[in-house]
């Protein structure tokens, strides 16, 4: 960004530190944007004529007698058609080569949605994998993470998802990711051949951590021009969001903010609501949903950042690799859609439900059973026949590689319900075994 | 001339004010910045210097901007028409905002200045009256609402003059008062309270002791919870506390729900936003949302606005109280109040408590908690607040600050386990780790002793033992394995499975068995508990196994059938022969 030919430059910085300066200045409105030693920083904290600075790219280099303009507004993106099919880094400035995009400027991190226009979402968005489509259905208008490992397959996984969902618009936030993984998500969505309808704003591991604080709501702004002016569905990935609340830790501590759990900044909470309540179906069809990553440290999920997640997003998906079949799937037990009710039994067959829960609980008894057998008693037939349903279900359905219509899932379910039980053990509804168990 | 001020400093939604005049804690401003005003609250004062949380994003607020000090503190404002609106948490009417997104600085008038009412008087000229006598009544979607001398009017006073039967809006004068040295005072239909403080109004608070049924089984049969009466539910995400919410506010004998989505999901809200004005009220013949308000104050609105939604809903619970009605308030949920209480703590720069949580968290939530209840008018008429908030503890670890301070406060505990959830036996409420302090209650005892039966407290207990005999012997089999025990270990468990699947477990989606009235609560107790009592002869656990499942299986057919329907009574016929086959003397 340029400096502006009529804007008072300063050049007296009073203090220093790895995320931040201050100095003295007048008139400056709060959350502003300015540029310090050609780098961008944001107005964090004004005590009198005291502002103190957040510098996104670091404070390494900048001098005392630095000049230091401020731009009047806070952080802005250009939005219009033009963003499709383009690469962006965390202010938006293209990174792909192509010419700056030019449309209508607007302020990122926007206002909210008011409540009661909201609309209940209530349209599937199926993926094909049936660990998710049977058991955690995606609604449009969701927010939901995946909750992983960071040697696990997610961004595989979520590019899989982007792609299957039918959404007019894919979204990617990247934030910290590799140069490897911001090359396999281009070439994925490039072979696809669904370049045009992905923009990607992304701050790579060798970006300064700090400016990942801009991505998700460049991301999200530009969401939601196509979600409310084109009333387009859109689909925003936001990977690793572990490391954006890393990179608020960082400022806070830089701040001298007391922290809370975990050494994360007592307004984690809010911070991160703040994202994932943009998704949203609003009333004229658009809709944003949000599919994240939250990586964990060794599966702990009652660390800050996964926590607050939970109880911010509608569920959460969790990968795990089987190994009595060999595959990693979608933890039935661990992972939540919470908005499933909104549309199994209703856009899918009316058995879903019912389906849904007897093989979780089936599949709750064979775990019961292997402790019984690890702890080296002895099985019951019932014990051994769960556990061979679990093996087939594992195998069959909740594996990641499994690609199949939902109808194909239920059925695949009766199937396996048929092949290792008896109605009664199963405790469905007995109007549905009537029509569904001899098929 | 009210006091003015100038910011003076700019911490994300903490500012610093310079004032020219006399401040109060707690009082309200407005800071102009770009022609708009944002409401803020004095959390502190300083020499010249007071400390605000404003209400709305302080993007652009910059040095020297003007601040008006508005001379009194939060308050709402009550009178007839805030049942079935959407407030945010400082009583903004959200119907009435423009536009898909809230603008920064709109704020709108929670009632309806036009409207006319249908008012008929109640007190008559001579008649001595205090604050929070009924004056009159208007029909408000079926509601008596009672017309009452504002709260804030201290001592006594004689009517002079009521208004006739009629059409009134809540701005005009429906009666004249005289006050102590003679003067007269206009009342109007429309009063202001300010939020943080309790409205006491009343003769006395008695000890609660009037079950508050809703419909969820594991509550009313296992832990009651009473009209009047505190309860809180923490658990870890995705254990089912807002399924089971949404459950109590849909199916309580309560007059008016108040539900406050304070700091939580927007698409949750949404949700009582579509459902509520389809669901028939059972009892009115109406639509749910007629005697509902709901305050509206999601994770991404601003935090501030969060902290002083409970306080609204309260304010609006204890208005309706004082008309003699049972009020319902549902908080969901408390920690997001407390993580706004430590967001500003934070700000201040205040020393931190346990988890940085302010100190004074356990006194702020007991105060709260206190605000519920069931009283006396001062008429002889009865009101209540029942009170359930949920708690989502951090890792869903309960020995965290704001679960510890609600235990202290609250009467009733559901604690949802993470152990049922996994295995989706919903409600998780533990049935071991909960309690109901209202059991212990002789008030209590006599009185379900005369709706119920004598001896259903008894019943009750006997159930809890068996749950937690049978949780005892699960253990031993896991530990010595199945035919290390005897049969009769593996027939004690397998009672306990009934009950915790037939009166426990619950399907909160499923037309029928979602809600369940008293009366069939007493019979499948009853039914359960004949079982438990029974013996049964078996020469394998596994028989035990198969068994037993196959008992659950036809109970659960029972459950999902209309009560003493046909069907019902089939499946209760094929019970009866099932345990014929191996029922023993």
């Amino acid at each position: 960004m340029e400096n502006i030919a009529f804007q008072k430059i300063y050049t007296k910085i009073s203090q220093i530190t790895k995320a931040t300066c201050s100095l003295h200045a007048t008139d400056v409105g709060y959350d502003e944007l300015a540029i310090v030693n050609g780098k961008l920083a944001q107005v964090v904290k004004i005590i009198g004529d005291t502002v103190t600075l957040q510098v996104f790219g670091g404070t390494e280099g900048i001098p005392t007698n630095a000049e230091v303009t401020f731009l009047g507004k806070a952080p802005t993106i250009k939005v219009s058609n033009d963003l499709a099919g383009r690469f962006f880094n965390a202010y938006g400035n293209p990174i792909d080569g192509g010419p700056a995009v030019e449309g209508e400027e607007r302020p990122i991190g926007g206002p909210s949605v008011n409540p009661v226009r909201r609309k209940q979402p209530s349209e599937l968005i199926a993926t094909g994998i049936a660990g998710i489509d049977l058991n955690n259905t995606l609604v449009s208008g969701q927010k939901i993470p995946f909750f992983a490992d960071p040697d696990q397959p997610y961004n595989q996984v979520m590019a899989m998802v982007a792609l299957r969902a039918k959404t007019d618009k894919i979204i990617l936030g990247g934030m910290g990711l590799t140069n490897d993984d911001y090359l396999f998500y281009k070439n994925v969505f490039d072979n696809a051949g669904a370049l045009d309808r992905i923009i990607s704003f992304v701050n790579t591991t060798d970006n300064p951590p700090v400016e990942r604080l801009l991505v998700p709501d460049m991301a999200l702004t530009a969401a939601e021009y196509f979600a409310v002016e084109k009333n387009e569905t859109v689909l925003v990935l936001l990977t690793d969001m572990t490391l954006y609340a890393d990179a608020l830790s960082i400022v806070s501590n830089r701040m001298d903010q007391i922290p809370s759990k975990d050494s994360m900044p007592g307004s984690l909470y809010s911070d991160l609501a703040k994202i994932y309540e943009k998704a949203v179906q609003f009333p004229d069809g658009g809709s944003i949903t949000i599919i994240a990553v939250t990586t964990l440290s060794g599966g702990d999920i009652t660390h800050a950042i996964p926590d607050n997640t939970g109880y911010i997003t509608e569920g959460q998906l969790f990968l795990r690799r089987d190994s009595d079949v060999g595959k990693v799937i979608v933890d039935p037990f661990r992972s939540l859609s919470r908005l499933k009710q909104l549309v199994i039994g209703k856009k899918t067959r009316e058995d879903h439900p019912q389906v849904m829960n007897a093989a979780i609980r089936l599949f709750a008894d064979a775990a019961n059973a292997k402790t019984k057998m690890e702890n080296g008693f002895d099985l019951t037939d019932y014990d051994q026949r769960s556990l061979n349903f679990a093996k087939d279900y594992s195998e069959k359905l909740l594996a990641i590689d499994v690609n199949i219509e939902i109808n194909e899932m239920l059925d695949t379910g009766w199937n396996l319900f048929r092949k290792h039980f008896k109605p009664e053990e199963v405790g469905i509804k007995q109007e549905f075994v009537d029509k569904y168990w001899k098929k | 001339m009210s006091t003015k001020g100038k910011v003076k400093g700019i911490i994300a939604n903490l500012v610093i004010v310079e004032a020219d005049g006399p401040v109060s804690q707690n009082e309200i401003c407005y800071i102009t910045t770009d022609n708009t005003k944002l409401m803020a609250e004095v959390i502190k004062i300083n020499g010249k210097n007071a400390f605000v949380q404003v209400f709305e994003s302080t993007r652009g607020v910059k040095i020297n901007d003007e601040t008006e000090f508005a001379g009194h503190m939060l308050e709402v404002t009550l009178g007839p028409g805030i049942l079935s609106k959407n407030y945010d948490g400082l009583q903004n009417d959200l119907d009435k905002m423009k536009g898909v997104f809230l603008k920064r600085g709109e704020y709108t008038h929670p009632l309806d200045i036009d409207k006319k009412w249908e008012f008929k008087p109640l007190a008559k000229p001579g008649d001595k009256v205090e604050a929070a006598s009924w004056l009159g009544e208007v029909d408000e979607n079926g509601m008596p609402h009672k017309i009452m001398v504002p709260f804030v009017f201290k001592g006594a006073y004689t009517v002079k003059s009521i208004a006739e039967e009629g059409l009134y809006t809540i701005e005009e004068t429906i009666a004249v008062l005289i006050d102590n040295n003679g003067n007269d005072v206009a009342v109007k239909m429309s009063q202001k309270w300010p939020v943080k403080v309790a409205i006491t109004a009343y003769k006395e608070k008695p000890r609660p002791f009037k079950l508050l049924e809703t419909g969820v089984r594991t509550i009313d049969t296992l832990n009651p919870i009473v009209e009047g009466g505190t309860g809180f539910i923490p658990g870890p995400f995705g254990c089912g506390k807002t399924v089971l919410q949404h459950a109590i506010s849909k199916q309580a004998e309560a007059d008016i729900v108040i539900v406050a989505a304070c700091g939580e999901r927007a698409n949750e809200v949404v949700e009582i936003f579509t459902e509520f004005p389809e669901l028939e009220d059972v009892r009115t013949g109406k639509k749910l949302i007629e005697r509902t308000t709901i305050i509206a104050n999601t994770s991404n609105m601003p935090v501030a606005a969060r902290e002083a939604s409970v306080y609204t809903a309260m304010t609006l619970g204890e208005y309706y109280r004082s008309m003699g009605l049972r009020v319902l308030m549902l908080a969901d949920s408390t920690s997001r109040w407390a993580q706004a209480l430590r967001e500003m703590s934070n700000r201040l720069e205040e020393l931190p408590g346990p988890d940085a949580f302010p100190m004074d968290l356990p006194a702020i939530i007991s105060n709260f908690y206190a605000r519920a209840g069931y009283v006396y008018l001062t008429n002889g008429e009865t009101g209540s607040i029942t009170f359930i908030g949920t708690v989502s503890p951090a890792g869903g670890n309960l020995k965290e600050p704001v679960t510890e301070s609600t235990k202290k406060a609250a009467r009733c505990f559901y604690a949802l386990a993470q152990s049922r959830a996994d295995s989706k036996r919903y409600p998780a409420v533990d049935p071991i780790d909960s309690y109901s302090k209202y059991l212990e209650y002789p008030e209590f005892a006599e009185y379900v002793g005369k709706i119920i039966s004598e001896e259903w407290i008894d019943l009750v207990n006997e159930a809890k033992t068996i749950l937690l005999r049978g949780k005892e012997t699960y253990e031993q089999i896991n530990i010595l394995g199945d035919d290390g025990v005897p049969i009769d270990y593996h027939i004690t468990y397998w009672k306990s499975e009934i009950i915790d699947f037939i009166i426990l477990q619950q399907d909160a989606f499923d037309k029928i068995d979602q809600s369940t009235p008293i009366e069939r609560q007493q019979y499948m107790l009853q039914s359960v508990l004949d079982i438990a009592r029974s013996n049964f002869g078996f020469d394998s656990f596994n028989d035990v196994n198969s068994y037993f499942k196959k008992v659950i299986n036809l109970y659960k057919q029972m459950n999902y059938s209309e009560f003493r329907s046909e069907k019902f009574n089939k499946f209760e016929n094929e019970l009866t022969e099932l345990l014929a086959e191996r029922r023993v003397a």
